[in-house]
């Protein structure tokens, strides 16, 4: 009955790189080379979930600002079925919004894979919302209808790329595992 | 198509908080023979340990209610949990020679194929679940106090031919929840076991503040009440219009004769609505009025003639 | 000589349709959900099914041999009653294993339209004592009661022999302080009612505010709701949970509870002892994550305490509201 394991820790070399990709990768990858990834997540979630959209109801037209606070970035959704999109700025921009949800972004990215519990992080303030909290909590709801992991459906769906991209993942997954048992 | 229209009175609720039991008589005395009421509730509704405390004084206050021409109503408690309040239910409603008023699903089985009322603290909500009551004998509903207007218009049409009048609380704070823990002996370091009485010191009920000083609720040991007072005189007439015939005022320490005279005129059509209404805030009770609920509205709130 | 046991049933919540199926294959014996409007009294954005969705998971679960309870245990204000009884009907279409139910006309019409179609006495209808709870089952025949989260484990074994239907009761999860079904505290302060909407603090009158100094203040439509300090584990700002002052307490306290989860783990052996024949855990509007965690360390201890060993319990307490546990009012009357 029990799902399989995860895959086994990497080498603690690339696991030393991963830890950096945060600081070290991101900080200096200009959005322009972020974007069209975001673009290709959003595209992908919008054709293979439309279900997603009947959750969200009349918060899909809303603006979602997510902020990963260990990055030098933040990420806008605007998850509209029309023309959803997944855009990145800089902090001191300050892009528009209704709702904003803030933690560091192995947090973010666990919980919206389904394997940590929105209300759990809220409880002990590794998680923060604020502006519109109807609308944060429709989205959660949304993802957490989400069949099986939805970074495995992201991943998978970079095509040629997928694999190295399944490891990284699979690689800060146990990262973080490690970390929430340490 | 005409709205029956059953003779339409003024009711009192039973005091739901612990006075002394020398001062809770007197005052049903001088209601007796001073407020112009057609029903009185009498009975512990809130604590099942408070009620040995007026049991003696049933008889005499119920005689002297009786004797002045009002009806008299024994309202059961409204939590029934422990063998005492268990005990204490199956010996309101066994009573002999008075209407009981079913304030929780126990009443329901002892008063089950004989007449009674239905208390304000049972989810009535429609006109199903009255029919239902109806056939298990109800006469009287008394309904919840979050009802908005459009729903007890809705409940009156659609039972107008059951032979069951419909009551709506229109003074006093509005009891929000119901709990088995007591809050006021919380508030006192105690439990409910070992409370000492502690909640007779407050006879209007112990107001609790938010963080930012904001006077916010009311307790009343296992109750928890509104701060502000509910003040629905200026809907009397519309709740009339509906087919509401009893309009039920929950006692306070404020002079409770002189808000009986004041609804009791606008009831009768006698009194206009607006030299009631400034009568009534010339009272100054110790909290602001509300009547948000009667319009959708959170029931802190008070919405003026233009919310209508 | 090990004690022994019926075999209880787990009964797991679920959101989404992703959810149930979560909690299905963690090892749920039954799974209940409700619909995405105010016939239930977990309406809140972006959760709870379809009709369509409900009939894929009843297939899903019927495949696996679990079953699927469908909560319609909100209170149908007059003139709304259609949708109370719509979705009866579906309930009853689609064949659900149980329908689980507070309103009295909501349960008369179920009872008199589909007489065959159990039914089960929600929480909601603040059934608390035997009399209470024989009056729903003469008039609806009510197979089973979900009993408040008031009684002691004494009180639940004493009553178990003065009924006559299955009990289901609470053994983890948020705690309401409240008697269930009894509460208008939400509609005071925001305008939407638990009984009438199926909401309790909704979320579009939640607000939330960091300062600078990391404080987190809490808001229920105006009202100050809470204040954490930062470091401090935080709470849903629900009144209940709220922390006030009054003249007997001019420190801000918790004048009703404190943010804190029920956990009965360590009860279970006695909960199945007191005859209780359905364990309930708490949780429709909570996540994938914590309907997985729960329900396989639930399932664990209950097969354990059904082998004759003590239930290894896995620590739960992560998932926690305030990051507390209590055994609440079953250990003992004195939480009263």
């Amino acid at each position: 009955m029990p799902r399989s394991t995860r895959a086994a820790p990497p080498a603690s070399s690339l696991r030393a790189l991963l830890e950096n990709i945060p600081g070290f990768l991101l900080a200096a990858a200009p959005l322009a080379v972020i974007q069209p990834i975001l673009g290709h997540i959003a595209a992908h979630v919008a054709k293979n979930r439309p279900e997603l959209f009947a959750r969200l109801g009349v918060h899909a037209r809303k603006r979602f600002l997510i902020d990963p606070t260990d990055l030098p970035f933040v990420l806008v959704l605007s998850p509209d079925n029309k023309r959803p999109q997944l855009r990145a700025y800089r902090r001191y921009e300050k892009p528009a919004h209704h709702a904003a949800i803030a933690g560091k972004f192995m947090i973010l990215m666990e919980m919206i894979d389904g394997t940590l519990d929105g209300d759990a992080l809220f409880f002990t303030r590794d998680l923060r919302v604020s502006g519109d909290t109807e609308a944060v909590v429709a989205l959660r709801n949304a993802l957490d209808d989400f069949e099986g992991s939805a970074l495995d459906s992201v991943v998978s769906s970079f095509g040629p790329l997928a694999k190295p991209a399944a490891l990284a993942v699979s690689a800060l997954r146990s990262m973080q595992a490690s970390h929430r048992h340490a | 198509m005409t709205v029956q229209q059953r003779p339409a009175s003024v009711t009192l609720g039973p005091v739901l908080f612990n006075w002394q039991p020398e001062k809770w008589r007197d005052f049903y005395f001088r209601i007796a023979d001073e407020a112009p009421v057609s029903t009185v509730y009498l009975g512990e509704t809130v604590c099942s340990k408070r009620a040995p405390l007026i049991e003696p004084y049933y008889a005499e206050v119920a005689e002297r209610l009786q004797a002045a021409g009002k009806s008299v109503v024994f309202a059961s408690l409204s939590e029934v949990l422990s063998r005492l309040d268990r005990k204490l239910a199956e010996q309101i409603c066994t009573a002999e020679g008075f209407l009981v008023e079913a304030n929780d699903g126990s009443a329901l089985l002892h008063l089950k194929g004989r007449p009674h009322h239905i208390g304000p603290l049972m989810n009535v909500y429609n006109e199903r679940t009255v029919a239902f009551l109806a056939g298990n004998g109800a006469q009287n509903v008394c309904l919840p106090v979050e009802m908005p207007a459009s729903a007890v218009g809705a409940l009156c049409q659609a039972t107008r031919d059951l032979n069951v009048s419909i009551e709506v609380q229109v003074f006093g704070r509005q009891s929000l929840a119901l709990s088995a823990r007591c809050y006021h002996a919380r508030a006192h370091g105690r439990t409910k076991d070992s409370c000492r009485f502690v909640c007779e010191e407050d006879p209007d009920g112990l107001e609790l503040s938010t963080l930012d000083d904001r006077k916010f609720l009311t307790v009343n040991g296992v109750q928890t009440l509104s701060y502000e007072y509910l003040n629905l005189l200026r809907e009397v007439p519309a709740l009339r219009a509906m087919g509401v015939s009893r309009f039920r005022l929950s006692p306070h320490t404020i002079d409770m004769v002189e808000v009986a005279k004041i609804f009791a005129g606008v009831v009768a059509g006698g009194l206009g609505v607006e030299e009631a209404a400034s009568r009534l805030e010339a009272m100054k009770p110790s909290a602001p009025f509300a009547n948000g609920f009667y319009y959708g509205k959170p029931g802190y709130t008070w919405n003026g003639a233009s919310a209508v | 000589m090990p004690e022994t046991y019926t075999r209880p049933e787990l009964v797991c919540p679920a959101g989404t349709p992703a959810a149930l199926r979560t909690a299905v294959d963690a090892g749920a014996d039954a799974v209940y959900c409700g619909f995405q409007n105010e016939t239930n009294a977990r309406n809140f954005p972006g959760l709870n099914f379809t009709p369509a969705e409900l009939e894929a998971s009843l297939g899903y679960a019927h495949a696996r041999e679990a079953k699927v309870l469908l909560a319609v245990n909100t209170f149908p204000p007059a003139g709304k009653f259609d949708l109370w009884r719509d979705a009866v009907d579906i309930a009853a279409r689609l064949k659900v294993d149980a329908m689980i139910v507070g309103d009295i006309g909501v349960a008369d019409y179920a009872a008199k339209t589909y007489p065959e179609l159990r039914l089960h006495l929600s929480v909601q209808a603040g059934a608390s004592s035997p009399e209470a709870i024989r009056f729903y089952c003469q008039a609806f025949g009510i197979k089973r009661v979900v009993l408040p989260r008031i009684l002691t484990v004494a009180e639940i074994a004493e009553l178990h022999s003065e009924i006559p239907c299955e009990i289901e009761a609470f053994i983890f999860g948020n705690i309401g302080m409240m008697a269930e079904g009894r509460c208008s505290l939400t509609n005071y302060a925001t305008g939407l009612s638990t009984n009438m909407d199926g909401v309790c603090s909704p979320a579009a009158d939640v607000h939330y505010e960091d300062d600078s100094e990391g404080n987190l203040t809490t808001r229920l439509g105006p009202f100050m709701i809470d204040c954490f300090a930062g470091g401090e584990n935080a709470g849903y700002p629900t009144i209940c949970k709220g922390r006030y002052t009054c003249s007997a307490n001019t420190d801000p306290y918790y004048a009703f509870e404190e943010p804190i989860s029920l956990n009965l783990s360590a009860l279970l052996p006695d909960l199945m002892k007191a005859g209780v024949t359905a364990l309930k855990i708490e949780g429709r509007q909570r996540s994938r994550a914590y309907v997985k965690a729960v329900v396989a360390a639930f399932r664990k201890a209950v097969d354990d305490v059904m082998a004759g060993n003590a239930p290894a319990l896995a620590n739960l307490l992560a998932l926690t509201e305030g990051h507390r546990e209590t055994q609440g009012a079953f250990r003992s009357k004195a939480w009263r």
